[in-house]
């Protein structure tokens, strides 16, 4: 497991500063779009729903709802094609995955704010 | 063919540089030391056998201590003859990673993870019966047909049927060397190598 780790080392080009989010919290991620030779940003917006794996193949699931249709998008955390994530709203759940989220809408789907 | 033995750590992905998720299999290759040089003199063809990770004296039998000892090194677990290396090598030597270069193309001979007895649609890829209504019950990952009736009498030798899979030594061609890492005697290549984790790979340039 160490060696795939330094195998991961040896691809890590400049890290960009994310920051810390959980399963619950509202974020935006600002992502980068390739059309043809132009580059443009797509922000997108939603709640994490699962965080997984480790190193270079961590990835994170964020839901919204688009309309009334679910959106469920999955980003690499070490994506080249991230320009930047804001965390909106830190949520107060009790679980790692959300998967509950699914099955509800409108009123039911919603997480409570994390209190300090 | 030069090249030398190597061990399958397992898999992840890594970003290029336009941004595409490539997804890549981690080896430890090497050291490996020149446990006999073969010559056309004594052994009628010419070839280098390496040797790759120590195993414990008590493992190995008498015979193999002797041929061990006389290259000077330790009992190995896999051996594996090689020939065509740039440089002349002698018994004892060590051949690591290093004769590898990045963006270079190498071959990797595995054995493939077992998978048991299976039927002719996973061993074979054959298609099934494909229809699972219109009356059609349980036959849908059958063969079908083995042959014809009272002519030939028989079922033709070689015919494709159900049976153990997996296990066979496996050879994938063309796999680009992504990153060589010497001070840790890693390979990092494109793709996937047969085998399970740990299981021992040759590696040919």
């Amino acid at each position: 497991m160490d060696l795939i780790k330094a195998a991961e080392n040896a691809f890590l080009g400049e890290q960009k500063e994310l920051p810390q989010f959980g399963p619950g919290d509202t974020i935006t991620v600002h992502y980068k779009i390739r059309e043809g030779n132009k580059e443009r940003i797509q922000n997108y917006r939603g709640t994490v729903i699962q965080i997984k794996g480790s190193g270079l193949t961590k990835t994170f699931t964020v839901r919204k709802m688009s309309g009334n249709v679910g959106v469920e998008r999955i980003f690499p955390s070490n994506s080249p094609f991230i320009d930047q994530i804001d965390v909106n709203r830190r949520g107060s759940v009790r679980r790692a995955r959300l998967f509950y989220l699914r099955g509800r809408t409108g009123k039911k789907a919603r997480i409570k704010e994390k209190r300090f | 063919m030069p090249g030398l033995i190597g061990k399958k750590i397992g898999m992840t992905s890594v970003f290029s540089v336009e941004g595409k998720n490539i997804p890549c299999t981690v080896i430890e290759a090497g050291p490996c030391v020149v446990t006999q040089v073969k010559t056309v003199d004594t052994d009628g063809y010419e070839a280098i056998q390496l040797g790759f990770q120590d195993k414990k004296e008590k493992h190995s039998t008498k015979a193999e201590l002797g041929h061990y000892k006389k290259a000077g090194t330790s009992p190995k677990r896999k051996v594996v003859e090689f020939n065509g290396f740039d440089e002349e090598l002698k018994l004892g030597d060590t051949v690591t990673v290093d004769i590898i270069q990045e963006e270079s193309w190498v071959d990797i001979q595995g054995i493939s993870k077992g998978k048991g007895f299976q039927g002719v649609v996973k061993r074979h890829g054959f298609g099934g019966v494909g229809q699972s209504t219109h009356g059609q019950h349980n036959r849908l990952r059958a063969p079908g047909s083995i042959g014809a009736a009272s002519y030939p009498a028989r079922v033709f030798k070689g015919l494709r049927m159900a049976g153990r899979d997996g296990g066979k030594t496996v050879t994938v061609e063309n796999l680009k060397v992504l990153k060589v890492i010497p001070e840790k005697n890693l390979l990092i290549v494109k793709g996937s190598v047969p085998g399970a984790k740990g299981s021992y790979l040759i590696i040919a340039q």
